[in-house]
């Protein structure tokens, strides 16, 4: 799954031949919690957003969040965080990119976890094997997964 | 803006949070014995929740009613071997557990205290930690694997004859020290997930996380019999899945900050009935 994120990451970048637009966890600049700017600079794909918030290996956002629009394909949502459910008409698409990548900065002291962050953990493991994390630490999103991800929630109308 | 979806949120909380309630259900085990699975929380837990529930609540009918009776209670054949454990002779000096304290009901309300002080030791022990003791000083014996398949039986035993006995840990004076340590465990967000117990526990028990019941998290009912794996399972066991799901590194059972976590956790369920070995998914 990995490889193929890279991968699709990497046609993107050639064919808009934009390679450092990318920016890195680090450099996520917010404003009251919103990114304006692209992570990546190429467009999300809705479709693939759409998976990720629903796959147990990728985004698992329905872990916390029911989205009716998964009903079907994607048994157990979960009742932590309120129902995605017209999340794009609530929110604009740099306050979704915000709340995607840090949503403590939206949300104080959030339960939701911060999918493009790579600093401030006590005790990061890798992934989950309960042992310490070591290089191939990186976020729980690829910037192009949080486009993505952005793409399919600005979708999410009443 | 901010306000406005504040108000949106609160009502669809609200509303998905219901149905997911632990049930309204009374424990009576074999019959016979009336188990308090809801009480008023003591005082050290008072800011945080008005009351404590035993996660049996938060359990499935069926689930609920294989630890009513012993006969269902697929736990008590593992307390079964850890009685015979108990009167097996073992080690250099020829003795078994039931050399020194003669029947195994001689141990009924010790489970409810521990983890408690060692003054000899200074330090505060679980029920596994001073069971160890006994086998090395005493029998001269080798110590157990902490959370190992003898180990569990054991402790399931020795929690099977304390089963009603309402939790009553001690978190004042010598032990005060280590209660604070885990009671800071408690409250700390690990890994990147940056979850901590009270995230799950104390703010979101009774909702659904994924598929999962969320329970208050108390270890009343430890060892506990998981349908999921088929074997008892220790508390240090299960604190080291919670924060493995954090994706953190963990720390090992038998680990002095394990024994800190039981201690506080344990003082959580103060006034709830002993029920281990219980039965959860
Ligand atoms: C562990 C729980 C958890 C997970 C996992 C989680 N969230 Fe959230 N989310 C929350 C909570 C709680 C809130 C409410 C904000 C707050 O903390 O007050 C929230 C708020 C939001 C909001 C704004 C609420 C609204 O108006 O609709 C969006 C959008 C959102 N999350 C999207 C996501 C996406 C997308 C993912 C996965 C990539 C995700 N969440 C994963 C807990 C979670
Ligand atoms: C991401 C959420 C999450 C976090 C964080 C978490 N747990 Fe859990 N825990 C669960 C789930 C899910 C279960 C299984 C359902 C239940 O009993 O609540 C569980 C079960 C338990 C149980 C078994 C309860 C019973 O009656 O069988 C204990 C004890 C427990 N957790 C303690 C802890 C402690 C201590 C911590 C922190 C070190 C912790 N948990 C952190 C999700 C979590």
């Amino acid at each position: 799954m990995r490889i193929s994120v890279i991968t699709a990451i990497t046609a993107g970048v050639v064919a808009s031949g934009a390679f450092a637009q990318e920016v890195a966890p680090t450099d996520v600049s917010y404003t009251e919690g919103a990114v304006e700017q692209s992570l990546t600079g190429v467009a999300g794909d809705p479709a693939n957003g759409r998976i990720i918030v629903g796959d147990k290996g990728q985004g698992n956002c329905v872990a916390c969040h029911m989205v009716t629009d998964l009903a079907e394909e994607v048994p157990f949502h979960g009742e932590i965080g309120p129902m995605l459910d017209g999340a794009g008409e609530r929110w604009s698409e740099a306050e979704l990119r915000g709340i995607v990548a840090n949503a403590k900065i939206m949300f104080e002291d959030s339960m939701m976890p911060s999918f493009y962050k790579t600093e401030g953990f006590v005790r990061p493991g890798n992934a989950y094997t309960g042992k310490a994390a070591d290089e191939t630490f990186g976020p729980l999103l690829s910037a192009q997964q949080i486009e993505d991800v952005v793409a399919y929630l600005a979708t999410l109308k009443e | 803006m901010r306000i406005l979806t504040g108000a949106v949120m609160a009502a669809l909380l609200s509303t998905s949070g219901a149905f997911a309630d632990p049930v309204d259900d009374n424990l009576v085990l074999n019959e016979e014995t009336e188990m308090v699975v809801r009480t008023a929380a003591p005082d050290h837990v008072s800011e945080a929740l008005d009351e404590v529930m035993s996660g049996w609540l938060f359990r499935g009918t069926e689930t609920r009613a294989m630890q009513m009776d012993d006969f269902d209670n697929p736990g008590m054949i593992f307390v079964e071997q850890g009685m015979d454990t108990w009167s097996k002779v073992d080690g250099s000096e020829g003795k078994s557990c039931a050399s020194c304290h003669n029947d195994i009901d001689s141990m009924a309300g010790v489970k409810a205290t521990y983890p408690k002080w060692n003054e000899a030791a200074g330090e505060v022990r679980t029920l596994q930690m001073q069971v160890n003791d006994c086998r090395t000083e005493r029998m001269g014996a080798e110590a157990w694997k902490y959370d190992s398949g003898t180990a569990i039986n054991m402790e399931a035993a020795l929690a099977s004859v304390s089963r009603g006995v309402p939790v009553n840990v001690a978190i004042d004076g010598p032990a005060q020290s280590t209660w604070e340590k885990g009671k800071e465990m408690y409250y700390t967000r690990t890994g990147q997930l940056e979850l901590s117990c009270a995230n799950c526990h104390e703010d979101s028990y009774g909702m659904m996380i994924r598929a999962d019941h969320l329970s208050q998290g108390q270890i009343n009912g430890f060892p506990v019999y998981r349908l999921k794996n088929t074997k008892l399972n220790g508390s240090h066991s299960r604190f080291k899945g919670c924060i493995r799901d954090t994706r953190a590194e963990t720390y090992s059972p038998g680990s002095p900050e394990f024994v800190a976590l039981e201690l506080y956790v344990a003082s959580r369920g103060n006034g709830l009935s002993v029920e281990g070995p219980s039965v959860r998914n």
